[in-house]
């Protein structure tokens, strides 16, 4: 990839240092070691069940709906909450995980009954845009799932375009139970791994809590305004 | 826009502000329900002061060594494909961004909210170029169809508006045909929007804090309006004030906890984005060409002073919804996109005493901002700094409150004088203590603004102190 331009770099930071009264600094800055670390304590020590039960909690006040099922019930837990959602086409990512857990059959079956199923194609360009933008439901699976926040975590790459969980009018993530971490921390930690094994952060990662909101008008909460109006977790329980 | 915002002089503003009983209850209700949010999740955290303490020490190293930090996350952007523009002023930065318009050819540009090109005026600057630059965060949508009002508050930007003022905003500028109701009103904006977003050649978005370590900006939403304004324009251009950086993902993570909780007491918002310059080979959506803009603006005139504090600032808006000084006055009494305690220490600080020496006397110093600060930034502190500045640099004291001092000090220091205006003062302070039947007060001068709002005492019947001392004592003896 060519390297991007930087301009007036150099007065710019040189102010800054004059203004600071000292010299550039421009390598030898370590971070120090906070006196304080409450983020760490958040949940410590839970199981993956009691981080579950504080999820759904969670997931309530964020008016999200989350149904918890063995990894068996998965395909029919899917279509009655397609079926809730009122059906209509739906977007998916490109994940090896639809297979692994069995999803992209009942998809297929979905699509033989005439739905419109729609699997993210790099190879399509603007025309995932386009069908993401009319599905009614979009699907993708969680990376990394947030306990105390009711957060989904989403990793972007050519297969999991950004737009599946952003343009359809609702929205259904599925998350692995073995995903579930406390909090936003360990989600950062987990970036970390993945920057030093690949080189680079994922060029777009979300961090996704339930239906997009407003109260811009009179502090009135309204669910939905750019984002999905509706969020259903299906929580696996594959442990 | 620009940091100040309109023309009238500060007591015109405040008139104005205190005689708008429906913003003042809504000031009133936010103030309450925000500030309720934020004291129920930090009850709910329980080591709210560890988090406040920690977030301190993030900010205050990261100002300490904010070249360093800086460089490093423009070298980490350039690395991975995306362009950097440090702009010492405005006009650099509005001319930079003007460059990348007229080079796209853009006709359409779709903006998330962003308090820092409001700063610096960006969007007049673009719309003079002949493009179409759409505000999408729902407040501020609002304020651009009203023709262009100004925002009132830092997360809230439309609270001065009430539901019936939105409907009839939307039924004159977009021949919207439904109810006040906010769920329609806000479906009828998605639709309008989504037009906006799908035609939009470039995204503009300002960043709540870039991550040093990654070269990564991070946005911050509930309506998810910054997503679309990155996922579907071919250019993105992030602008961002330069105290704006963390060093890595692991305070990026405490930062934004304390932004969401301090701002509108959820947990996380609905969306936070973590964007790292341009999409990926292979990845359909995301943007092809990527910009940061990092703006001075009088930042760094701030660097090294005893108000460097004021830079820790994250924009949760918490001094604000706790301010009893904002609660009477509202936000457009500022006159500056900044409103607020952090307004009123900021706002002088990046534009000077001259049009803003008023703002640091907009408090009580009651130090409830300091206590809110999830950075803890001594607000009250810095005000009564501000204005001791102002009296000693400026010697800019009102010329009435002067002469009021030195009419007292001249009276003081004169016996006959003293007891004299001690015996007249009271049938004075009668005499204009009452309010006319218009409700006006009649008091002049400094005791206008006092009798406009409400009476004075009067007099007491047992007289003065001095006399009922005397009084007393005398009783005492026999």
């Amino acid at each position: 990839m060519a390297r991007g331009t930087i301009q007036n770099k150099e007065t710019f930071l040189t102010n800054i240092a004059d203004q600071l009264g000292r010299k550039r600094k421009t390598e030898g800055v370590e971070r120090p070691q906070w006196s304080k670390s409450p983020q760490h304590d958040v949940f410590a020590g839970m199981s993956q069940d009691e981080m579950l039960d504080r999820f759904v909690l969670q997931c309530d006040k964020i008016h999200t709906n989350v149904v918890v099922i063995p990894q068996k019930d998965l395909a029919s837990s899917f279509e009655r909450v397609v079926s809730d959602m009122g059906s209509g086409s739906i977007v998916h990512w490109n994940d090896p995980r639809f297979e692994t857990y069995g999803l992209k059959e009942t998809l297929k079956k979905q699509e033989d009954a005439g739905v419109d199923v729609f699997e993210w194609n790099p190879d399509l360009g603007h025309k995932n845009i386009e069908k993401a933008e009319q599905a009614n439901i979009g699907v993708t699976f969680s990376d990394t799932t947030l306990a105390e926040s009711g957060t989904v975590v989403l990793h972007s790459n050519a297969g999991k375009g950004r737009s599946v969980s952003l343009l359809p009018q609702r929205y259904i993530a599925i998350i692995p139970k073995s995903t579930l971490v406390p909090r936003m921390t360990q989600a950062a930690e987990k970036l970390h791994e993945l920057a030093d094994e690949n080189g680079r952060t994922p060029s777009c990662v979300n961090f996704i809590s339930g239906p997009s909101n407003s109260a811009d008008i009179e502090l009135r909460l309204v669910v939905g305004v750019h984002g999905p109006v509706q969020a259903t977790y299906i929580v696996i329980d594959d442990q | 826009m620009s940091v100040k915002i309109g023309d009238d002089k500060f007591f015109d503003r405040v008139e104005k502000g205190i005689d708008n009983e429906f913003m003042r209850k809504a000031v009133r209700e936010a103030q309450s329900r925000l500030e309720g949010r934020k004291s129920a999740i930090q009850e709910e955290m329980g080591n709210w002061e560890d988090w406040r303490e920690l977030s301190e020490e993030i900010r205050q190293h990261t100002l300490e060594n904010l070249d360093y930090y800086l460089e490093q996350f423009a070298e980490n952007v350039a690395a991975q494909g995306g362009h950097v523009f440090f702009a010492e002023t405005a006009e650099e930065a509005n001319q930079y961004i003007s460059g990348i318009i007229k080079e796209k050819d853009a006709k359409n540009v779709i903006k998330s909210k962003s308090m820092v090109t409001e700063e610096i005026g960006m969007n007049e600057k673009l719309e003079e170029l002949g493009a179409n630059v759409v505000e999408s965060d729902l407040g501020e949508w609002i304020l651009q169809l009203d023709d262009q009002d100004p925002p009132s508050h830092i997360v809230v930007p439309a609270l001065h508006k009430n539901k019936e003022q939105i409907e009839e905003t939307f039924r004159e500028k977009r021949q919207y045909d439904q109810t006040s109701d906010p769920n329609e009103l806000a479906l009828f904006a998605r639709k309008e929007l989504r037009k906006d977003f799908l035609a939009a050649d470039v995204g503009i978005t300002g960043n709540n804090f870039a991550v040093a370590e990654s070269g990564s900006i991070s946005l911050v939403t509930n309506e998810g309006n910054a997503r679309l304004a990155t996922t579907l324009p071919k250019t993105q251009i992030s602008v961002m004030g330069m105290e704006r950086i963390v060093p890595t993902w692991e305070e990026l993570d405490v930062l934004v906890t304390m932004l969401c909780n301090s701002a509108v007491g959820q947990k996380l918002t609905s969306y936070i984005t973590g964007l790292t310059a341009t999409k990926e080979d292979g990845d359909v959506d995301g943007p092809e060409e990527f910009h940061v803009v990092i703006i001075d603006n009088g930042r760094s005139k701030i660097l090294g002073t005893k108000y460097q504090s004021a830079l820790q600032c994250i924009r949760c808006a918490a001094c604000i919804n706790v301010c009893p000084v904002y609660r009477h006055i509202g936000g457009h009494s500022y006159g500056s996109i900044y409103p607020g305690p952090i307004g009123a220490v900021l706002t002088p600080l990046l534009e000077g005493y001259d049009e803003h020496k008023e703002l640091p006397y907009a408090s009580t110093l009651c130090a409830a901002c300091t206590d809110a600060c999830p950075v803890k930034i001594p607000l009250h502190e810095l005000l009564v700094e501000h204005r001791k500045d102002i009296v000693e640099k400026t010697g800019k004291v009102g010329f009435a409150e002067k002469m009021a001092y030195k009419g007292f000090a001249y009276g003081a220091t004169h016996p006959s004088l003293y007891s004299f205006g001690k015996n007249q003062a009271p049938g004075y302070i009668s005499s204009i203590s009452k309010s006319d039947e218009d409700g006006k007060g009649k008091g002049f001068g400094p005791a206008k603004m006092w009798t406009n709002i409400r009476d004075l005492p009067e007099k007491d019947k047992d007289d003065s102190f001095r006399k009922w001392f005397e009084n007393r004592s005398k009783g005492e003896e026999s």
